[in-house]
C-alpha cells in the first residue's frame, strides 16, 4: 500500500517533507511548550498565513512574480512576527502575553485583506490553509531539508542552554548565559519551523503539530531527553498515518495529522491511567 | 596568593524607576567568608545579590569581581547562586535530578558541547557532597522542598564554583532539613574554603558557623566580625531595621 504511494513524484515530496516535519515540529516543540510559548505558535502561523496571502496577491496581480513560491514570503513574514512578538514581550513587560492577541490580529487582519483583494479563496490558499497531499512542490521539499538542517544545528548547539534557561530562567541569567539572545533566536527558529510545517498541516494547525506530540509526551516522559524522544516519535506517527489516511481518503492532511495526534494522546492518557489505577 | 577580595562593592546605590533601594553601599567579600546578610523584608538584601550576580545593573557605583570590572568579568561559573526555593523553577518541568544537575555545567562547557567527558562521575561528586545520590535517576517535580533546594546547590557545585551565593534557602523547608542544610553549608565553607553569601533570617542557628555579618536596609548599616555584631546593643540594631532610604529624600 505505501509502496504506490512514492510511484507519484508530488507524493513523494508530500511524505519526506513529512516524515521531516513529523520529527522537526515536535523537537523544537518540547522547548515551545516548556518555555510556555504555545499560543504564540499559534500567533506566528497567523503571522504566516499573511505572509502566504500578500504573495499569492502579488503572483496574481505581477505577471513577473507568477512563479515565486510564497513560503519565501511565508518565511519572511514568520521572522519578521517572531521578531515583533519578542519586542512586544520587553513593551510589556508585566502583560507579556499581550503580544500574541496583538500579533495575531495583525497577522489575520493582512490575510483578509491580502485573500480579499486576490479575489477570495483559491485551492491554493485552502491547501496553505489545511495543508495538501498533492501540493507540495519538490522545491518546497528542499526549502523543509533546508531548514531541518538548520534547526538541528541550532538545537544541537544550544540544547544545554535552551534547557537551563526554560528550567530556570534566573539562574540561567545568573551564571552568566545571554538568555535573551537566546530567546531572541529560538523564536526565529520557531518561526522557520511554522513556515515549514504549514504546507503538510496547513497554517490553521501547525500549532498542533508542535504541542499535541508533546502533550502526549509529556505523560509518559521519566525525564527530559525521554520526552524529547517520545515527542518524536509520536509526531512521526501522526504525520505518516495522517498522511497516508489523507491520502486514501482523499482528505486534507492537516485534520488527518492531528485527529491521530489526539487519538495518541487520548491512547496515552488512558494508558496511564489505567497503570494509576492499577498501582492504587 | 595575595588577598585580593573577591567582590568589591564601591558606593553602590540602586533605583527602581523612583524607588530608592539602595544607597551608597561599599562591602567587600574575601576568600572563605562566611558571611550572614540580614536585613528586614524590602531591605533590599534581594537586590543585592541580583547586582552581584549581574542580574541587574546598579544606578551608580562599581563592582569587581575577582579583580576584575564586573562587566568584563567572564567567569560567572565561579560564583555559584542558590535562589529562594518556593520561585526557583518551573514546577511541573518533566527534568530528572540528574538532568537539573547537569545543567549546571552548561556555562562552563560553552557552545556546542553537548557533556562533559566525566559528565557522570561530576554528577555523582556532586549529589554525593548534598548526599542526595540515590535521587539521581527521580523527577526533580516528585522532591519534597528540602531535597529540591539540595539538588539545587548540587547544581551549583558541579561547575566548582568559588563562591556560593544563596538567598533565603531555607524558605518553606522543614526545620529538619534546614539544620541539614546548615550542617552542608558549614562543610564547604570550613572544609573547601568555599565563600559563601547567604541571606537569612535564621541568625541562630547559624551563628557558630558564620565569619561575618552584614546589616542591610537601604544602606549597609554595620558590615564586619561576628563577635562585633554581637557586642551590639539591641537599640544599635532596632534604629537600623526602622530606618527608611526612602526618607533621606534625593539629593
Amino acid at each position: 500500500m505505501i509502496s504506490s504511494i512514492f510511484q507519484y513524484d508530488f507524493l513523494q515530496n508530500a511524505f519526506l517533507s513529512g516524515m521531516v516535519i513529523g520529527l522537526l515540529a515536535p523537537l523544537l516543540g518540547v522547548f515551545i511548550v516548556v518555555r510556555r510559548l504555545s499560543l504564540i505558535a499559534d500567533a506566528l502561523s497567523h503571522v504566516t498565513l499573511a505572509g502566504i496571502a500578500g504573495s499569492l496577491y502579488l503572483s496574481q496581480t505581477f505577471v513577473g512574480l507568477a512563479t515565486l513560491n510564497p513560503l519565501y514570503l511565508g518565511i519572511g513574514s514568520a521572522v519578521l512576527g517572531s521578531v515583533l512578538i519578542e519586542k512586544l514581550r520587553v513593551v510589556y513587560k508585566h502583560f507579556s502575553e499581550l503580544a500574541i492577541p496583538i500579533i495575531m490580529s495583525a497577522g489575520l487582519g493582512l490575510s483578509a485583506i491580502f485573500i480579499s483583494l486576490a479575489q477570495g479563496f483559491s485551492t491554493d490558499l485552502f491547501s496553505y490553509l489545511f495543508g495538501s497531499v498533492s501540493a507540495v512542490s519538490r522545491q518546497d521539499l528542499w526549502i523543509v531539508i533546508g531548514i531541518a538542517l538548520i534547526v538541528c544545528l541550532f538545537i544541537f548547539a544550544f540544547y544545554k542552554e535552551l534547557f537551563v534557561s526554560s528550567f530556570d530562567g534566573d539562574y540561567a541569567r545568573a551564571s552568566g548565559l545571554k538568555t535573551k539572545h537566546i530567546q531572541m533566536l529560538f523564536m526565529i527558529i520557531t518561526a522557520l519551523v511554522i513556515a515549514a510545517s504549514m504546507r503538510i498541516v496547513g497554517i490553521l494547525l501547525v500549532s498542533s503539530l508542535i504541542t499535541l506530540p508533546v502533550a502526549a509526551a509529556m505523560r509518559v516522559a521519566k525525564s527530559f531527553k525521554h520526552m524529547v524522544i517520545y515527542s518524536m516519535v509520536f509526531g512521526e506517527i501522526s504525520v505518516i498515518v495522517g498522511l497516508v489516511s489523507a491520502f486514501y481518503l482523499d482528505l486534507a492532511p492537516g485534520g488527518t495529522i492531528v485527529i491521530t495526534s489526539i487519538i495518541i494522546l487520548l491512547v496515552v492518557m488512558l494508558i496511564n491511567k489505567l497503570k494509576t489505577s492499577k498501582v492504587s | 596568593m595575595s588577598k585580593q577580595p573577591l567582590i568589591e562593592l564601591q558606593n553602590i546605590s540602586f533605583q527602581y524607576e523612583q524607588t530608592k533601594v539602595l544607597k551608597d553601599l561599599s562591602m567587600s567579600v574575601e576568600q572563605g567568608d562566611y558571611i550572614a546578610l540580614l536585613g528586614p523584608n524590602g531591605s533590599g538584601k534581594s537586590t543585592l545579590l541580583k547586582i552581584i550576580l549581574g542580574l541587574l545593573k546598579p544606578t551608580e557605583g562599581k563592582i569587581r569581581l575577582f579583580g576584575e570590572t564586573a562587566s568584563k568579568f567572564k567567569n560567572r561559573e565561579w560564583i555559584g547562586y542558590v535562589s529562594q526555593k518556593s520561585n526557583a523553577f518551573n514546577g511541573g518541568f518533566p527534568a530528572t535530578v540528574k538532568e537539573v544537575v547537569a545543567s549546571g555545567l552548561t556555562k562552563k562547557l560553552g557552545l556546542f558541547k553537548r557533556r562533559a567527558a566525566n559528565q557522570e562521575q561530576l554528577i555523582d561528586e556532586a549529589l554525593e557532597a548534598v548526599d542526595m545520590r540515590s535521587f539521581k535517576n527521580r523527577n526533580i517535580g516528585e522532591l519534597s522542598g528540602g531535597q529540591q533546594q539540595r539538588v539545587f546547590i548540587a547544581r551549583a557545585l558541579i561547575s566548582k564554583p568559588k563562591m556560593l551565593i544563596l538567598d533565603e534557602p531555607t524558605v518553606g523547608i522543614d526545620r529538619e532539613n534546614v539544620a541539614i542544610f546548615y550542617a552542608l553549608m558549614e562543610k564547604l565553607n570550613r572544609e573547601l574554603h568555599m565563600t559563601l553569601i547567604l541571606v537569612t533570617h535564621d541568625l541562630n542557628v547559624i551563628e557558630k558557623d558564620i565569619t561575618k555579618v552584614a546589616c542591610l536596609n537601604g544602606k549597609i548599616h554595620y558590615f564586619g566580625s561576628k563577635e562585633g555584631y554581637e557586642a551590639l546593643t539591641k537599640e544599635e540594631i532596632s534604629t537600623w531595621y526602622s530606618y527608611s532610604v526612602q526618607q533621606e529624600g534625593t539629593r
